[in-house]
């Protein structure tokens, strides 16, 4: 069976083992996470999480029950299946800025709309927020550069609403 | 009131009559009430693993949740494997930890050790208490979770300072948890579905598993089997959901499964699996199990559905309100008994080809004692009527095999952890919550050494367990294994030292038996079964017998090995 990339939102009970009680349920049943995103909602007692996982259909059925399984789970939807949303990932990359690179890290900054927010005499940290596909275009612009160092947020998702009433 | 008295009068509203557990530095406050509780029984365990396996044999053969009480730190960790046995086997259990107190939390205090970090993957749920208010609707949903949806173990963690602290007892009547939810009732459509393909099927079979015990769907079971004429078939979880000696029964699927019982699930058109989860021990190789039929599978676990074997028909709901829905379809669609009857005939005639061909038999030869004897024996003395707990190996295949179970719940072994050492202490719990019942451990000489101390604690309580030995002086199951599949290398299944289990029967002031002829196994029986207390009858068995039929691991289950 073929295996495909899911973004999956899941709401959770505000409590100290609910992450734990994921991230186990991942390890131990053998699932991937490739990222993962965890923050407060408006309701102080849910916290939402966004997790990239990979897999075949069987796999994806399995995860999506054994987390509802979990008795801190409040609500798990495929976002990914679900139709149209908005990811988006922020990275900051730490980038060698000789004199001889930076008219050329400026170029790409434009062109995807990045910001610099912090500058040293040899580096640049670039801050690039999109969907992966812009995030992978922008890291591998400044690789030729040397790229020091990489941190990424790990994917966060949206549902899009109606457009018509 | 302190969280110590919230603790006991929690436990009084739950209804629960006995509890299992061992003191400690942790739980002295909580000890400390229930001291002053004497309507709440306490048995003292020698050993908190055998505390966890009585509580869950007091839940297997009643239907209540079952209560451990225990420490911190070595307490606590004691109580993971039985914890284990009762997650992989869906048992309702609380335990309750003490823990050292808040402050202390994270510093390696003495006795200290992260409870439900250790327990997550092997609880339904657990919760460590950090507020003396959370206190009521934590238990109050310890309870809750454990006996509803899949039924399962779920730990308390409760530090010592939140039982010496005073709060305001406001226990809940009821729960709702907004993040739990179980589904009860069936899809209608999915079970007219089911209906739809047994009409249409020409050689149906009825699966039954655990979760027809746990949700007491036996009746439902028992009416929907002869109403259609279904042959039936269990799990090991599953035996007792079904009478062993009626004449639907096939007993039991799988590694170990009869012959005809593999062979009519291989050749099946429609299954029907109730309460089931597909284990690797049922289905052989999966791609081989009932590859022409159409799967029908009713679980109160949607994660069990789709899990190990592609199903035709998916019903999430109780089984028991499954089976009562889908009675009530077979009575809609208005065929009668002899309609059935007729109808599934040649798939009969079939079936009972492969009985006569292949019968659930062994050879008796020699002067030995054949394992198997035993149980048949047992089983026409008491016909039935007893609770049998096993020990895990060649004894609890050989009492699944040969011992024919007539109520549900009379069965208690551990399937899915198949954890050794398992059948002893549940057999203490399944007699303090069946007093008058008799209640029999069906053992091996390895097994029963696992927790052998809670000898003290049945004669303390003055419990007329019958301790039955399969004594082979050797670890049986892995010896039988090696002869099969390792070149007969037996690596380390030969105990050197066997202790004398008579004498350590009187020991403990039990009375202990020993037999070594096959003449003498009837009437030392009969002498067993007659005494009003614990004894041990140590039954010296053919030392190479193995069980067979037998699938190898990841063989299709018609690649029997028989007899």
């Amino acid at each position: 069976m073929q295996e495909k990339r899911y973004t999956l939102s899941v709401l959770v009970e505000n409590t100290p083992g609910a992450l734990a009680r994921i991230a186990g349920l991942f390890s131990g049943r053998g699932f991937n996470i490739d990222s993962l995103c965890v923050a407060e909602t408006l309701d102080p007692t849910l916290s939402h999480l966004t997790l990239v996982t990979h897999g075949d259909d069987q796999i994806l059925e399995q995860i999506l029950k054994q987390l509802r399984r979990l008795i801190d789970v409040y609500k798990v939807v495929n976002v990914t299946e679900e139709g149209d949303h908005v990811e988006r990932e922020m990275a900051l990359i730490k980038v060698k800025a000789e004199k001889e690179n930076r008219d050329e890290i400026f170029r790409i900054c434009e062109i995807f709309r990045c910001k610099i927010v912090d500058v040293s005499p040899k580096t640049y940290v670039v801050e690039v927020t999109g969907d992966r596909d812009k995030l992978e275009a922008v890291i591998e612009l400044l690789k030729p550069m040397g790229i020091k160092e990489i941190v990424r947020t790990g994917v966060i998702a949206i549902r899009r609403e109606k457009k018509s009433a | 009131m302190t969280g110590a008295k919230m603790v006991i009068e929690a436990l009084k509203r739950e209804g629960v009559e006995v509890l299992f557990g061992y003191p400690g530095g942790a739980i002295l406050d909580i000890y400390d009430e229930l001291y002053k509780a004497p309507e709440l029984k306490h048995v003292l365990v020698r050993h908190e693993q055998g505390a966890t396996h009585a509580a869950d044999g007091y839940a297997r053969s009643t239907g209540k949740v079952g209560v451990v009480l225990v420490t911190s730190g070595p307490g606590a960790t004691n109580t993971v494997t039985g914890i284990a046995t009762a997650y992989m086997d869906s048992i309702p259990i609380v335990i309750l930890t003490g823990q050292v107190p808040t402050r202390l939390i994270g510093n390696d205090a003495f006795q200290e050790v992260d409870i439900t970090g250790i327990t997550r993957p092997i609880t339904k749920h657990n919760f460590l208490v950090k507020r003396i208010e959370d206190l009521p609707t934590i238990i109050k949903a310890a309870f809750y979770i454990a006996k509803t949806g899949r039924p399962g173990p779920v730990l308390v963690d409760i530090p010592k300072d939140i039982q010496q602290a005073k709060g305001e007892f406001n226990y809940p009547e009821e729960i709702k948890l907004r993040s739990y939810n179980p589904v009860y009732e069936p899809h209608i459509k999915q079970i007219e579905r089911a209906y739809q393909l047994l009409e249409q099927a020409e050689r149906p079979i009825l699966l039954l598993g655990g979760g027809v015990i746990s949700s007491n769907a036996s009746e439902e079971a028992i009416k929907l089997a002869e109403k259609l004429k279904l042959p039936v078939v269990m799990t090991l979880m599953g035996l007792s959901a079904f009478p062993g000696d009626h004449d639907q029964s096939l007993g039991m699927l799988g590694m170990h499964g009869t012959y005809y019982a593999n062979m009519a699930v291989a050749n099946c058109d429609v299954l029907l699996a109730v309460g089931v989860r597909f284990d690797d021990r049922v289905t052989g190789k999966v791609d081989a199990f009932a590859p022409g039929a159409k799967i029908v599978h009713i679980d109160i676990d949607p994660s069990s559905i789709q899990k190990n074997v592609k199903v035709d028909v998916p019903i999430v709901a109780d089984c028991k309100k499954a089976l009562k829905r889908l009675l009530e379809f077979v009575k809609q669609g208005g065929k009668d008994k002899k309609y059935w009857e007729e109808r599934f005939t040649d798939w009969w005639e079939q079936i009972n080809i492969w009985k006569r061909r292949y019968p659930l038999v062994y050879k008796q030869e020699g002067d030995y004692i054949k394992p198997q004897f035993v149980i048949e024996k047992l089983w026409e003395l008491t016909k039935g009527e007893a609770i049998i707990s096993t020990e895990v190996g060649q004894n609890q295949m050989w009492t699944a095999l040969f011992y024919k179970f007539k109520h549900p719940r009379s069965l208690i072994t551990s399937g899915g952890l198949g954890t050794m050492g398992f059948g002893f202490p549940a057999a203490i719990g399944a007699q303090m919550g069946n007093p008058g019942k008799l209640v029999i451990d069906i053992a091996g000489d390895g097994s029963i050494q696992m927790n052998i101390q809670e000898l003290a604690t049945a004669v303390e309580q003055r419990l007329p367990i019958k301790i039955i030995i399969l004594n082979n002086g050797f670890l049986g199951m892995v010896r039988q294994w090696q002869e099969l599949f390792y070149g007969k290398r037996y690596s380390s299944v030969r105990f050197q030292v066997i202790p004398d289990f008579v004498k350590l029967a009187e020991a403990y002031g039990a009375v202990g038996m020993r037999i070594t002829r096959p003449e003498e196994v009837e009437p030392a029986l009969k002498k067993v079964l007659q005494t009003n207390s614990l004894v041990i009858l140590d039954v010296h068995i053919a030392p190479e017998e193995g069980v067979f039929p037998m699938v190898p691991a990841g063989k299709a289950t018609t690649e029997m090995i028989l007899l």
